[in-house]
């Protein structure tokens, strides 16, 4: 309990400093590229008046969940399958690099063109910028995975979701964390790129609408707002998901 | 003599090792297996044995003779390592084998035979090794199956924790009839625990010779392990 506390303490402390120090910066500059904390606060206040901040929140989540559960449904089918066969995996290896190369903007901007500017481009654009990355994770946890368990499995007899319920995918948990911690906070930078280009709502079309105004505490109170969101989702929803599942590994220690 | 539970006919298995090399694992290894009986497999090191053991249990594949279970039924596995599964707990583990159907059944008494009463909620990390075999045993057991194989399940042990688990294991057995096979490297163990010991040459196996014991287990004295040990030695030399 208490080394909570001090933990707490600690990340507040480290907030506070951060804040002190831009608005110190802010005011000894007193140019409106770097307005103080407390105009930041204002905006915040003035846009959740309106309602406008929980609208484009959502809306940007709303994407950001959509285009996440996609790219992890079908990035880590493929990686697991393509750790799995050696053939295919060679056959299909370079497709995958090409992809992971290309550009999130090349990809956002053919989407638009090919499929048009409407919600299903949008986020097959984003989960397609991510798909390579969950793929080769996955790869890589599906080639560690532990052959004794699998014969083990194959003794007992073990069905097709058995075993992938109590042997593969624990096996390959820390892997899928991985893919999500990254995958999150790639998935909402490219979401706001996104809906820059080609949306009309969402706190990537606020930005660019307030960029315009050239209003940067507004640009800066989306922004905060949203990292808040994805902190609340770390915290609040990964974190103890992720202490669950490794529940038994800490009853080692 | 009871009928059959499996029979084994291999003829010039061939393990495939990595950049092509080709190994002769088996030259002929021809047994059957008398239903409840209890059968010992040994021979040096690296002679084949557990190859055996993989081609009976579908591990590996054979494409010349036959490996036939004559008999419907489940087969259990006891291996050099425990193979828990890690993230489950030692119930957990023991239950993963049982059907649907069986997923109710009280599994108190076999728990209590086992002493793992206290350990039911233990991940498999904080067992001694001793303790993670016993589970293995009882997560073979459990399934009541109509061959068990084990394979040198009493290695890396020290000599009492291994003497404990040899008995447990004669106590399970005793009380739920299986046909076993069982590889060991001690000629002393297979001798005390085996109705039929199997003899195989070094590599590439063949059966040398098959020593019946007919003294009962309870009777198998120092000066009768010694005897038999003798007898199996001779075999191992002549082959």
């Amino acid at each position: 309990m208490r080394s909570r506390l001090q933990k707490i303490g600690l990340v507040g402390a480290s907030l506070t400093t951060f804040v002190l120090l831009w608005a110190l910066l802010a005011n000894h500059l007193n140019d409106n590229a770097l307005p103080p904390p407390i105009d930041v606060w204002n905006s915040l206040l003035v846009e959740y008046r309106s309602g406008e901040l929980f609208h484009h929140l959502g809306m940007t989540l709303l994407r950001v969940l959509a285009a996440f559960i996609v790219a992890m449904a079908v990035g880590s089918a493929i990686g697991i399958w393509l750790g799995m066969h050696k053939l295919s995996n060679r056959i299909l290896d370079p497709w995958l690099i090409l992809l992971l190369n290309i550009p999130a903007l090349v990809i956002i901007v053919l989407s638009y063109i090919w499929f048009g500017l409407n919600e299903a481009a949008a986020v097959g654009a984003v989960a397609l910028n991510k798909i390579p990355n969950v793929v080769i994770t996955l790869r890589e946890g599906a080639r560690s995975l532990n052959p004794e368990y699998s014969e083990m499995a194959q003794v007992y007899r073990f069905g097709f979701i058995k075993r992938l319920r109590h042997v593969v995918i624990p096996q390959l948990q820390p892997f899928f964390a991985a893919a999500t911690r990254s995958g999150i906070s790639l998935i909402w930078k490219i979401v706001l790129i996104v809906e820059l280009l080609g949306r009309s709502n969402g706190v990537g079309f606020q930005i660019h609408l307030y960029f315009q105004l050239f209003d940067v505490a507004t640009i800066l109170a989306y922004t905060l707002a949203f990292v808040a969101v994805m902190l609340f989702v770390e915290y609040c929803l990964l974190q103890p998901l992720d202490n669950h599942s490794n529940r038994w590994r800490a009853s080692h220690e | 003599m009871s009928e059959n539970a499996l029979v084994v006919d291999v003829r010039d298995h061939i393990f495939k090792m990595g950049r092509g090399e080709q190994l002769k694992a088996i030259e002929h290894v021809n047994f059957s297996l008398p239903a409840n009986s209890f059968t010992c497999i040994v021979g040096p090191s690296g002679c084949g044995k557990t190859t055996v053991l993989r081609l009976i249990l579908g591990l590996d594949k054979h494409n010349n003779g036959r490996v036939e279970l004559l008999r419907d039924g489940p087969v259990s596995a006891v291996f050099q390592e425990p193979r828990l599964l890690p993230w489950r707990t030692v119930e957990q583990n023991i239950r993963l084998v049982l059907p649907p159907s069986r997923q109710q059944e009280s599994l108190d008494d076999l728990f209590e035979v086992l002493g793992l009463a206290e350990l039911r909620g233990f991940y498999p990390n904080q067992l001694s090794l001793g303790l993670a075999r016993r589970v293995s045993l009882a997560r073979a057991f459990v399934l009541e199956p109509q061959l068990l194989i084990l394979d040198e399940p009493f290695v890396s042990l020290d000599a009492s924790t291994a003497e404990r688990l040899r008995e447990l294991l004669l106590t399970l057995w005793q009380a739920r009839p299986t046909t076993v096979l069982m590889v060991t490297h001690d000629i002393a163990e297979a001798a005390a625990l085996a109705d039929t010991v199997l003899v195989f040459t070094p590599r590439p196996s063949r059966v040398v010779g098959v020593v019946d014991i007919d003294t009962p287990r309870e009777s198998r004295n120092t000066a009768v392990i010694g005897d038999i040990q003798q007898q199996i030695s001779a075999l191992s030399v002549t082959g």
